[in-house]
């Protein structure tokens, strides 16, 4: 477990303020935040290559906060992935065992393992510029996982890569996260990324921590509008808030009214992710709370997914798979009927 | 073929102004002796002894560079601190201020009656008119290449890759020598040739420090005074073919060393 008390580090243009967190044992973690938000720093400062100007970090049981990185036990892997350029990939990976003084065999055996894990075994004679920036990424990892950390510390990792390297090491990390046994921190700003990933995330703006949670609080229920921003809903809709009745809250945008589970009163921001709104062209009952006639204002094909807005009183934005897109017969001004359930819409 | 415009012929034929002004005298002077006289020098016992003493205080000058240089540009390359500008500022002042100055300024301290030249000198360190006066008078003009040239070297390693070597289990000392100096060792490698070359042809602060015993330069001039041209042409050609030899080794060294950039 990693539990960080308090922590601020100001430092030029980066800022930590008053962090604390708690990341759990074997958790895959995310810290999700814009560039510039401080996240990269945090995560140096678990590792170590920075002293907090105060607050403390501990790893288990064991204060780590003045510990020099190399005795933290973490293995590290940038986006740059900052191989060796003067070190072949075996070298590279070996680098860690050639400290700790392991036996010329033992490193052979160990390196050769790994390097089979991470299908690189071809490529154990080549300088890293030679290499693609999958394969660099993944003699990063081996070479960050060799040592056997109890904490594998991320950043940016799939930021540099085409989108189907991306998707392969998505594979990775889950297969790494499992058969490894390990934390892992893996800091980024695609909310794609955290989707695949996470067992919880922490949004971070600013140098604070805006959120904590599982994958799930987090993108259905947004705490504030940056989260709710940044995490993608799309539907933030301000309204006031009162009770209703079943203990479901009404809230009252002005112009439609939307019962929601969570409950709040007065003057709050509603949203709704996208995907959660059926759209039908005729009425349908469902035990949904929300339903509302509206009709089409937009519509924007974004491939394999249309997304739509629809004026129900408020804008609201939907997304339909291309052939249910298809299969609508929906054009711009038609008449349509949407509907969500109550747990959909959270509050804040 | 690009299509050569008259801006770019005109700034061609001015350019080659300063080319040609360099190019003629060397080339001049290493046409205007004869072998015999070269070969006649080369046995000569004082022109060997003077090129020792050149290359010689030239080489110690250049090692004391690096010993000191390249922890204070690594230094300099990764951290700010106050007064860091006040650094660079000095290491560079040799470079602005007239060579004699320097050795008036060096002869100074030095001198056995000077603040550092005083308790050395009871230690039997001797620096006027000896070896080591000849050898602070080079590293005092010539150091700044080795610290810049470093400098820049360990600048281009990416801080990160040193923090990735310590996550690994490699402490601050030993990641400098098996990553940060090895990548930036091209640029030592530069900086101390060119610090060595330099030392080789300084003239000014040695004749006001240490006139004897005579360095290649100092003989150079000796016999300009007393004999004219046609004595001292020919140790000029000894002495500039070894500061081109030096120099060309630079350029292969720059051209031919692999370099790790990114692709």
């Amino acid at each position: 477990m990693i539990k960080i008390e308090n922590l601020s580090k100001d430092w030029k243009e980066f800022k930590i303020n008053d962090i604390s967190l708690e990341i759990n044992e074997n958790d895959y973690f995310i810290f999700l935040g814009p560039s510039g938000s401080g996240k990269t720093m945090l995560l140096e400062l678990i590792a170590g290559m920075w002293y907090p100007d105060s607050g403390k970090i501990f790893m288990g049981n064991r204060e780590v906060t003045r510990l020099p990185p190399e005795k933290r036990g973490v293995g590290f892997v940038y986006q740059n992935y900052m191989l060796f350029p003067h070190k072949t990939v075996f070298e590279n990976i070996a680098f860690g065992l050639n400290i700790r003084k392991v036996g010329k065999k033992e490193i052979q055996t160990k390196v050769d393992e790994i390097m089979n894990l991470f299908g690189i075994s071809h490529l154990a004679n080549r300088l890293p510029r030679t290499l693609s920036g999958g394969e660099q990424q993944r003699t990063a990892l081996a070479r960050a996982l060799i040592i056997r950390p109890q904490v594998l510390l991320m950043d940016e990792p799939l930021s540099a890569l085409d989108r189907i390297t991306r998707e392969d090491l998505i594979q990775e990390f889950k297969k790494i996260h499992k058969e490894f046994n390990i934390t892992i921190i893996h800091v980024t700003h695609n909310f794609d990324e955290a989707l695949q990933l996470a067992d919880r995330i922490a949004i971070i703006k600013k140098g604070t921590v805006s959120q904590v949670g599982t994958t799930d609080e987090v993108f259905r229920h947004p705490k504030d509008e940056f989260v709710a921003d940044f995490v993608g809903s799309e539907n933030i809709i301000k309204g006031i808030a009162t009770d209703g009745k079943d203990s479901l809250t009404k809230v009252d945008t002005g112009n439609i009214i939307i019962e929601s589970t969570d409950s709040k009163v007065g003057k709050v921001h509603a949203t709704i992710r996208p995907e959660d709104i059926t759209l039908s062209t005729h009425v349908i009952t469902t035990s949904a709370r929300n339903e509302f006639k509206g009709h089409v204002t937009e519509i924007y094909d974004l491939g394999t997914i249309i997304k739509l807005t629809v004026d129900v009183g408020e804008i609201l934005v939907l997304v339909l798979t291309r052939q249910s897109f298809m299969d609508l017969n929906l054009n711009i001004g038609k008449e349509v009927y949407i509907t969500f359930k109550a747990t959909a819409v959270s509050l804040f | 073929m690009k299509k050569l415009d008259y801006t770019t012929i005109f700034f061609a034929i001015m350019g080659s102004f300063l080319v040609l002004f360099i190019l003629i005298p060397i080339l001049n002077l290493m046409v205007s002796s004869n072998i015999g006289a070269i070969s006649a020098n080369l046995q000569d016992p004082q022109v060997i002894s003077s090129l020792f003493v050149s290359v010689y205080s030239a080489l110690i000058a250049t090692l004391i560079a690096i010993l000191f240089g390249v922890p204070l540009a690594y230094i300099l390359a990764r951290h700010d601190f106050f007064g860091k500008g006040l650094v660079e500022s000095i290491i560079d002042i040799p470079i602005v201020i007239p060579h004699t100055v320097s050795g008036i300024a060096l002869l100074l301290v030095f001198t056995s009656g000077g603040i550092i030249g005083a308790p050395l000198s009871k230690l039997g360190i001797v620096f006027t008119n000896a070896i080591p006066g000849i050898i602070i008078a080079m590293l005092f003009v010539s150091s700044s290449f080795v610290v810049n040239s470093a400098r820049e070297g360990f600048e281009s390693v990416d801080p990160r890759m040193e923090k990735v070597a310590h996550t690994l289990g490699s402490g601050t000392l030993r990641t400098f020598f098996v990553i940060s100096l090895p990548l930036a060792l091209r640029s030592i490698i530069v900086g101390a040739i060119l610090c060595w070359a330099r030392a080789i042809s300084e003239f000014g602060a040695i004749i006001i420090l240490a006139f004897y015993p005579l360095a290649a330069s100092t003989l150079i001039y000796e016999r300009f005074v007393q004999f004219g041209l046609s004595d001292s042409t020919p140790v000029a050609i000894i002495l500039i073919s070894i500061c081109l030899a030096l120099f060309f080794v630079v350029r292969l060294i720059l051209k031919g060393w692999r370099t790790y950039d990114k692709n």
